[in-house]
C-alpha cells in the first residue's frame, strides 16, 4: 500500500492515476496512522513553500512524515521534493522537513530562460539509482517549477538542463527520493519511475 | 533544454470528437478519449480538449472525457472552451486537466486571468487568440470563434495578459486557419518578440515541413494541429521524427 498524503497542496488525483494505472495498490489520506501502516509515501504538491510547509506543521503531519520518511520509501514530487529540504526562501524563509541537506531557491538561469521552467526536459545522470535502473539517460520528463534545489551533488542522482544544472531528481542515499518533475505527467519513462519506486 | 512540443488538439462537441474548418461546417467523427490514447501512442507531448459544445445541459460532458483520458494518459491535459468562471477553472483541473485555456471570456473579464493566475498559479493559465491581419499592416484580436473583432491590437494585448499572469499564449492566426499553407510565421514572430511566455503556433498545418520551419523561424515553443492528425494524414511521431532530423530538440 502507497499513502499518498494529503496536506491540503493539490494535484493527488493524478498520482492516484499514474498509480492505479499500474496496479500499484494506495490510498489518499491524512491519517497519521493510515501513514504509519503504509509500505511506502509519496508527498506531492503544488503552490507555494511556506503555505504548504504550515500546512503539515498545523496538521501535526511533519512529524509524521520526517519519522515515517526515513523508514519506508518515500517520495516527494514537485513540491513535495522541495520541502524535504532544511528550508527555503520563496516568500522569505521557511524551514522544511529537512530530510536533505540544501535549500530551495527562486531559479536564474542564465541565457535569459523563462521562469518558471515549463516543459520535457531530458535527465543527465549523476550517480546510479534504483528508480532511473532501466530508464536511458536522456529521458524525458515534464517539469513545472519556480524554485529549485540548491544541494551538494551528492545528494543528486539526476539534474535537467535549463540554463544550469537543475537538480531533478535527489535522494539521502536511504530512504528518501524526491523528483522536481512530474513522474505521474512524464509519459512512459514517468510511469516507469513510479512503477520502480512501487519495487522499493 | 526544453523539448519543443508537438500538440494535437481535439474539438470536442457533447463529449465526442468533432473538426471545425474555418470555424464552420463541423461534423462528428469520434470517442475523444480513444483519441487520446492513439496520440499518447504517437509520442504527443500535451493533449487540448477545446469543448464547443453551446448547450448547457452538455457542458458536464467534457469534463467526463477528461476524467477518463486522466486515468489512461500521462502527459499534460489543457481543456479549452466555455470556461467563463474561477470554479469552471477548479471543476476542469479537478477533473485531471493540468491546464485551462480562455479566450473569449479573457477578453470580456481580464480580471479572470489574473484570478486564477493568483489562485491556481500561472503555469494552468493558458489564453487562447484568435488573430487576424487588419489590412493597414497589424493584426487584432477577435472573440467568439473570430466572429467579432474586438479592434484590440495584438501586441497590446499579449503584453497585457502577460503582465495579468498568463502562463502560455496559444496563437491561433485566422488567416492561415485551415489554409493548409503552413503556420503564420510572420504573426508569431511578432508575438514571441513582445512576450517572454510560451508561445504555441495554432492554424495553418498542412504539411511535414510546416512543423520544423515554425519550429526552426519563430520563437515559438510548441506547434498544435488538429485535422491534419485527426484524420491520419501526418502522425504526432512522423513529425516528431522529422523535428529531430532537423537538429531540433524533441522528445521522442
Amino acid at each position: 500500500m502507497i499513502a499518498i498524503i494529503d496536506y491540503g497542496a493539490g494535484n493527488l488525483f493524478s498520482v492516484r492515476n499514474a498509480l492505479n494505472y499500474l496496479g500499484l495498490e494506495n490510498i489518499i489520506t491524512s491519517d497519521k496512522e493510515e501513514i504509519i501502516k503504509a509500505k511506502r509515501l509519496i508527498l506531492p504538491g503544488v503552490g507555494a513553500f511556506g503555505d504548504a510547509m504550515d500546512k503539515l506543521n498545523n496538521s501535526g503531519l511533519a512529524e509524521t512524515v520526517k519519522a515515517e520518511a526515513v523508514k519506508k520509501p518515500f517520495l516527494g514530487i514537485c513540491l513535495g521534493m522541495q520541502l524535504l529540504f532544511e528550508k527555503s526562501c520563496e516568500f522569505g524563509e521557511h524551514e522544511g522537513l529537512g530530510l536533505i541537506k540544501g535549500s530551495v531557491k527562486l531559479m536564474k538561469p542564465e541565457g535569459n530562460l523563462a521562469v518558471p521552467q515549463m516543459g520535457w526536459n531530458s535527465l543527465e545522470y549523476n550517480k546510479e539509482c534504483f528508480l532511473l535502473n532501466g530508464i536511458d539517460e536522456g529521458q524525458y520528463v515534464y517539469f513545472v517549477h519556480s524554485y529549485a534545489a540548491d544541494c551538494s551533488g551528492d545528494y543528486v542522482y539526476a539534474y535537467a538542463d535549463y540554463g544550469g544544472k537543475v537538480p531533478a531528481l535527489v535522494g539521502n542515499g536511504g530512504t528518501v527520493y524526491g523528483a522536481q518533475f512530474h513522474p505521474e505527467k512524464s509519459g512512459e519513462a514517468g510511469l516507469e519511475i513510479l512503477r520502480r519506486f512501487g519495487e522499493l | 533544454m526544453l523539448a519543443k512540443r508537438i500538440i494535437p488538439c481535439l474539438d470536442v462537441r457533447n463529449g465526442k470528437v468533432v473538426k471545425g474548418v474555418n470555424f464552420e461546417g463541423i461534423k462528428e467523427v469520434g470517442d475523444p478519449v480513444a483519441f487520446a490514447e492513439e496520440y499518447n501512442r504517437q509520442g504527443a507531448d500535451e493533449l487540448v480538449f477545446y469543448d464547443i459544445t453551446a448547450s448547457a445541459e452538455g457542458r458536464g460532458l467534457i469534463l467526463d472525457v477528461v476524467r477518463e483520458t486522466a486515468k489512461r494518459v500521462f502527459v499534460p491535459l489543457c481543456v479549452g472552451g466555455g470556461i467563463a468562471t474561477i470554479d469552471d477553472f477548479r471543476d476542469t483541473l479537478r477533473a485531471g486537466a493540468d491546464k485551462v485555456s480562455v479566450n473569449s471570456q479573457a477578453l470580456n473579464n481580464p480580471d479572470l486571468i489574473i484570478e486564477a493566475a493568483k489562485i491556481f498559479g500561472s503555469q494552468c493559465v493558458v489564453v487562447g487568440i484568435d488573430a487576424k491581419r487588419d489590412g493597414i499592416g497589424g493584426y487584432t484580436v477577435y472573440k467568439n470563434g473570430g466572429r467579432v473583432d474586438m479592434k484590440i491590437e495584438l501586441g497590446k494585448w499579449v503584453e497585457e495578459i502577460e503582465r495579468w499572469g498568463a502562463g502560455e499564449i496559444c496563437l491561433n492566426s485566422m488567416d492561415a486557419d485551415g489554409t493548409r499553407n503552413g503556420f503564420d510565421k510572420e504573426m508569431l514572430n511578432y508575438v514571441c518578440s513582445k512576450v517572454n511566455i510560451p508561445v504555441i503556433a495554432s492554424g495553418g498545418a498542412g504539411r511535414l515541413s510546416d512543423f520544423s520551419e515554425v519550429l526552426e523561424e519563430t520563437g515559438a515553443s510548441a506547434a498544435l494541429a488538429a485535422s491534419l492528425f485527426h484524420f491520419g494524414e501526418l502522425t504526432v511521431r512522423e513529425v516528431k521524427e522529422d523535428l529531430k532530423k532537423s537538429g531540433i530538440t524533441v522528445r521522442v
